[in-house]
């Protein structure tokens, strides 16, 4: 019997190469043109512990993992007696018979054992080729395409450990079609369409050097360490300088310099690297300095669970530092969106002359998404009032001079004729430090009055979205990645005969007031969804808005909502 | 290259002689106004970006040396110079100090070192001396001086230098050859403050220092440089204590060797050969 959906488990230690087999498997499905959608769930270790990758494979597109899984490949049996309630009735377990001890509790599952160890060893590969052999299995099990795993195996490897690991694909995929008859329910191809498979730091990477972002500096931190390593990887090939800083403090404070030069500049961190930068902050705010800083959020307070995910950074990054001053904090839903809101980040934050903050999370930035490829010409650079190469006005340049728009033209060192003054002090229009009470007014007006024509420009770039009907039983209002698992749960509540629409809304900072009225105004029961205790959107809603809303359905265990539970959860919220 | 803002130093501040030595320094160097960089932190020595005429950004306490590390690396044609306090560069932005040297930017660091800190009036800092009295510790300083040379030497400083503000010919000519050199260049300046710093005083300071250059020391020699770096007491070395010619930060990025990042044509990034890697 064929399926529409499907999803795979894979588990064991850490260092078995789960991650990498989660993402040779994607690749296979998505290039028989069916819809995928992986994540990782990893403990802070690097050896042993327990770390699991989801794949969910589907005809139509898949925004989330799903509640269950079909197939669990176990490399141990801790992975069995961990996620053995983890799938569905008639479900299957790859694993390795010769080895394992377990009992299963479940009766009702298929037992696939694959002697994965022996076949590695006979084939006098290293052991974590266990997971090749598991893949091959798995493909033979489903009777999917084994040319397909097999090619994706030749593009993601050296050749010689390529042919290796296609020798143990095809092992495996023999030894299950020589076994069993196969897997009750088989995943049918499609025409492949062009697709990528990207992480969402990936696609924050890309967005940025497609921008034009010559300086990345960073300190190591979960979940944007994989940015860090993606930038490093790419800085001689588009002419960047990408530091490895000795902390926080130093990344920001180097991207403020790197701004003040001239060029665009970026830094990445989570919530504790943030909280070191926020005097940083501070510094680009009262400069009026572009930076762009990527903020992956995992849970808190403190070390909190440093590889798991949350949302519960957003009061903090909307008032980080001491006094006031503009700032735009935008909130990626998806692959996509990491990609075009970066790119957008650096035309805004040059444009107002502010720094913009990426707000994601771990779930958002480490999970693998299918996306057509990205269009590389939908947003082009537009770098403001930029003067870098002379300045021709009649009187001396004012780097902080008082315009209609509070924008002041911005020249950068080495401009011919202008002498650039930028303090952290208040300052006069020319740079210099004041303590006048008026001056003091003037200035801190002049930099919010940039707020008016930077609301008036995302009034027109979608700062919300809304998916789904627009007249529905139930309005689920979220940002960043939610966003997946509740596509899906309106999903299941459609199938379900509940009808439910959802306000992505992508701009927090400055917060799209009337968009949000709007919906508001045209709801029927209204919920709130978040990974974090505190419901810290609905805060700004009601500080926004002064108005509540019907339920906040909220969850901080560090794992992201299961589109099923999600949907149940609204259902009875409503 | 003077500013219209009032200058607020006390009278007879070392401060004075820092910014007399760098100004002659700029005007011998010829640099142009444009083309030059101040960078400094908080604190009495922060005010010299707004006595200089030349661009600058004046930063937070601590953090000198990384935006000026920022703006050195973007663009290597600017001439950056960065002014930080002795409680600036050696307590809050110590974290700075060490990574900066090893990375040998090339850019200048003054040290404005008046081995007190100055503007929150009179609190003891790292090169504090022995027993100091100030209104932290009302009681004496209780643990030995930072010693900032014999750090550089150790940290991979290329030019390690120590100045005196009461001595401001000799300090230009130390400022000439920081910014000369390729690389970090480093000077830790003798900075006295008349107002809490009862005990190294322009006498003080007058009877102890000599200069290096007046002894045949040799300032290649890395090993007599860190022994000069431990004189301390009735004769203090200044000049030029070490210095190596070693490739820069810069220098070891081939795929943009000198080029200002700045002035790049940002339109014709083309990611798309990177975008099949996610096929």
């Amino acid at each position: 019997m064929e399926i529409d959906d499907f999803s795979v488990m894979i588990g064991g230690e850490a260092g078995d190469g789960i991650s990498r087999s989660g993402l040779v498997l994607a690749k296979t499905f998505l290039r028989g043109g069916l819809h995928i959608f992986g994540t990782n769930d990893y403990q802070s270790l690097i050896r042993g512990g327990h770390n699991f990758y989801i794949l969910r494979v589907g005809r139509e597109e898949v925004y989330s993992q799903g509640d269950f899984s079909d197939i669990l490949i176990a490399f141990n049996d801790d992975t069995i007696s961990r996620h053995e309630g983890d799938l569905v009735s008639g479900g299957g377990i790859i694993y390795d018979g010769e080895i394992s001890k377990i009992a299963l509790r479940r009766s009702d599952l298929k037992r696939y054992t694959v002697p994965l160890n022996r076949i590695v060893e006979e084939l006098k590969g290293r052991t974590i080729m266990r997971n090749t052999v598991a893949l091959g299995a798995l493909v033979g099990l489903l009777n999917y395409d084994l040319a397909l795993l097999n090619q994706v195996i030749k593009d993601s490897f050296e050749p010689k450990v390529a042919d290796l690991n296609i020798a143990a694909a095809e092992r495996g995929y023999k030894y299950a079609k020589e076994n069993y008859s196969g897997f009750d329910y088989q995943l049918g191809k499609q025409e492949p369409k062009q697709k990528i498979v990207i992480t969402g730091n990936e696609a924050v990477g890309l967005g940025a050097i497609k921008a034009g972002c010559k300086f990345y500096a960073a300190y190591p931190m979960t979940p944007l360490t994989g940015l860090l390593q993606f930038m490093a990887e790419n800085e001689r090939n588009h002419e960047m300088i990408v530091l490895q800083a000795e902390g926080e403090i130093a990344a920001i404070n180097m991207v403020v310099g790197a701004s003040y030069a001239g060029v665009r500049a970026m830094t990445g961190t989570s919530g504790g690297g943030f909280c070191l930068m926020t005097e940083g902050l501070g510094l680009a705010g009262m400069t009026e300095m572009p930076v762009v800083i990527v903020l992956g959020q995992r849970p808190g307070p403190s070390t909190g669970l440093p590889t798991y995910g949350a949302q519960g950074d957003l009061r903090f990054v909307v008032h980080a530092s001491q006094g006031e001053f503009p700032r735009i904090v935008v909130a990626p839903g998806d692959v996509e969106q990491c990609f075009y809101e970066t790119m957008r980040a650096f035309n805004l934050a040059e444009k107002y002359q502010l720094p913009v903050i990426i707000l994601a999370d771990k779930y958002g930035l480490e999970s693998y998404c299918e996306a057509d490829p990205f269009d590389l010409h939908r947003i082009g650079i537009e770098r403001g009032d930029l003067i870098m190469s002379e300045y021709h006005g009649e009187e001396e340049y004012e780097r902080y001079g008082i315009m209609e728009t509070g924008i002041s033209p911005r020249a950068v060192p080495s401009t011919k004729g202008a002498i650039v003054r930028a303090n952290s002090d208040e300052h006069d229009e020319y740079g210099y430090t004041t303590e006048e009470p008026g001056l003091t007014n003037t200035m801190n007006e002049k930099r919010f009055k940039k707020l008016s024509l930077l609301l008036k420009e995302l009034d027109g770039i979608e700062s919300t979205k809304l998916y789904g009907p627009k007249s529905a039983e139930a309005t689920i209002l979220s940002w960043g990645s939610t966003k997946g698992p509740i596509r899906e749960a309106m999903k299941i509540l459609e199938a379900r005969g509940i009808t439910a629409n959802f306000l992505q809304i992508l701009y927090l900072e400055p917060f799209p007031t009337g968009a949000v009225r709007r919906v508001l105004d045209g709801a029927k029961k209204t919920v709130v969804v978040e990974n974090n205790v505190t419901s810290q959107l609905l805060s700004l809603i009601k500080e926004k808005l002064l108005r509540d809303v019907d339920h906040s359905i909220l969850k901080y265990d560090g794992r992201p909502f299961n589109p099923g539970d999600l949907s149940k959860r609204i259902e009875e919220a409503i | 290259m003077a500013t219209p803002v009032p200058n607020t130093w006390c009278p007879g501040c070392g401060n004075f002689g820092i910014l007399m030595a760098l100004k002659n320094a700029l005007l011998e160097l010829g640099l142009s106004r444009e083309e030059t960089v101040l960078v400094s932190g908080i604190g009495c020595h922060g005010k010299m970006t707004n006595y200089v005429n030349t661009c600058n950004l004046h930063g937070i306490h601590g953090r000198t040396l990384p935006a000026a590390t920022g703006i050195a690396l973007a663009n290597p044609d600017l001439t950056v110079i960065c002014h930080a306090g002795d409680s600036d560069c050696y307590d809050e932005g110590w974290e700075h100090f060490t990574p900066t040297l090893r990375r040998n930017i090339d850019m200048t660091l003054i040290v404005h070192d008046n081995m007190v800190l100055g503007l929150t009036t009179g609190q003891a800092t790292s090169t504090s001396q022995e027993g100091f009295l100030s209104r932290s510790t009302p009681h004496g300083v209780i643990v030995p001086p930072l010693n900032p040379i014999a750090h550089a030497i150790v940290s991979g400083g290329t030019f390690v230098a120590r100045g005196f503000a009461g001595d401001p010919k000799h300090l230009q000519r130390l400022i000439v050859e920081a910014v000369k050199h390729r690389g970090f260049g480093y000077i830790d300046v003798f900075q006295p403050c008349v107002t809490f710093n009862y005990l190294n005083t322009y006498q003080w300071f007058k009877e102890r220092v000599y200069k290096l250059e007046e002894t045949g020391h040799d300032a290649t020699d890395r090993w007599k440089a860190l022994e000069k770096s431990f004189e301390w007491g009735d004769k203090i070395p200044i000049g030029i204590f070490y210095r190596e010619d070693r490739p820069t930060y810069r220098d070891n990025l081939p795929h943009i060797k000198g080029r200002p990042l700045t002035g790049l044509d940002l339109s014709t990034t083309d990611i798309s050969g990177l975008l099949k890697d996610f096929m």
